[in-house]
């Protein structure tokens, strides 16, 4: 595909758009995962304590 | 039981636990649609779509661009109106929407402003000039880093979320002056598709450009359910600290038998 003269300002355009939206998405996925596991451990924690 | 039945369908989805449920059975489906519209924009966008007549090939950074800039307008909207909500009607949901939506709005208008600059180079010869519409809607993107900061700098969170509910309707007044900047003495072209009357912009150009709107704005929506979830899970897990910590404290005061 041939964009031209400008293709480098095209393509890093893109480039730009692509990585900070999957950066974005990654840190959504990981601090959700990150939530969950603290909720879970203390919940774990809970439990074990009304046992003893 | 009569009560959850006289439940208007907001108060229902404004409870954290249905909005939980109901964002599960979303979500998939929103990443899935945003991610096949996205194939398909950027299908159109270059396999699908001519060069521009005057700027080119460089009119394939519009369907990156318009999208991130709408984006950026449409998500600080949201923010407004949420914080209304919970200014007005005190729905601790809106208020979970509004702090979700800020660092998303945020990201779509610096992708704004990068990809702007990025076209302006080859067009206009400078990567910035202080021009009224690229200027206004970099006081938009100081005001949602102004907004994330004033959140994360006061401890308690209830006076924290009522003060950048604040700030937020007080900033709702740059909408207005960045629609309308291109009026100013500008160089940025005026609007082309959103506008009375139809759209000026040739339906070979206007098609793709229309899908990757769609598909951005499909991938926000997944994205902002997202953020939702992770902010109900966060509110949670503070509340489950508290009562351990006050249920701790509560033991170690018992007297020993």
């Amino acid at each position: 595909m041939d964009l031209g003269p400008h293709a480098t300002y095209i393509w890093s355009a893109y480039a730009v758009v692509g990585v900070t939206l999957l950066a974005l998405i990654a840190w959504l996925f990981l601090d959700g995962r990150r939530q969950q596991r603290l909720i879970e451990e203390i919940e774990a924690r809970g439990r074990a304590r009304k046992r003893s | 039981m009569l009560a959850m039945q006289t439940q208007t369908l907001t108060q229902r989805l404004a409870n954290p636990s249905n909005f939980m449920a109901l964002s599960a059975r979303l979500l998939p489906w929103c990443w899935g649609l945003a991610t096949a519209l996205l194939a398909v924009g950027l299908y159109l966008a270059f396999f699908g779509s001519p060069p521009d007549y005057q700027q080119g090939q460089t009119v394939k950074i519009m369907y990156i661009h318009v999208p991130a800039a709408w984006l950026s307008m449409l998500v600080y909207a949201l923010i407004a109106v949420s914080s209304f909500g919970f200014l007005v009607f005190r729905h601790p949901l809106a208020d979970v929407s509004a702090k979700a939506a800020a660092p998303t709005g945020a990201t779509f208008t610096f992708l704004a402003l990068a990809t702007g600059s990025l076209w302006g180079k080859p067009m206009w010869g400078a990567f910035w000039v202080w021009d009224p519409r690229l200027t206004s809607v970099l006081i938009l993107f100081i005001l949602y880093l102004g907004l994330i900061a004033l959140r994360s700098s006061i401890e308690d969170e209830a006076l924290a979320s009522k003060l950048t509910a604040v700030l937020s309707l007080v900033g709702i007044a740059i909408l207005p002056v960045i629609k309308f900047s291109v009026e100013w003495n500008s160089l940025h072209q005026p609007a082309s598709v959103m506008r009375l009357g139809a759209p000026t912009i040739h339906p070979s150009l206007l098609w793709p450009l229309l899908v990757m709107a769609l598909a951005m704005t499909m991938l926000f929506l997944a994205m902002q359910l997202k953020a939702m979830r992770n902010e109900i899970l966060r509110r949670r897990l503070k509340t489950l600290r508290r009562v351990a910590a006050e249920s701790a404290a509560g033991l170690s005061q018992q007297p020993a038998h």
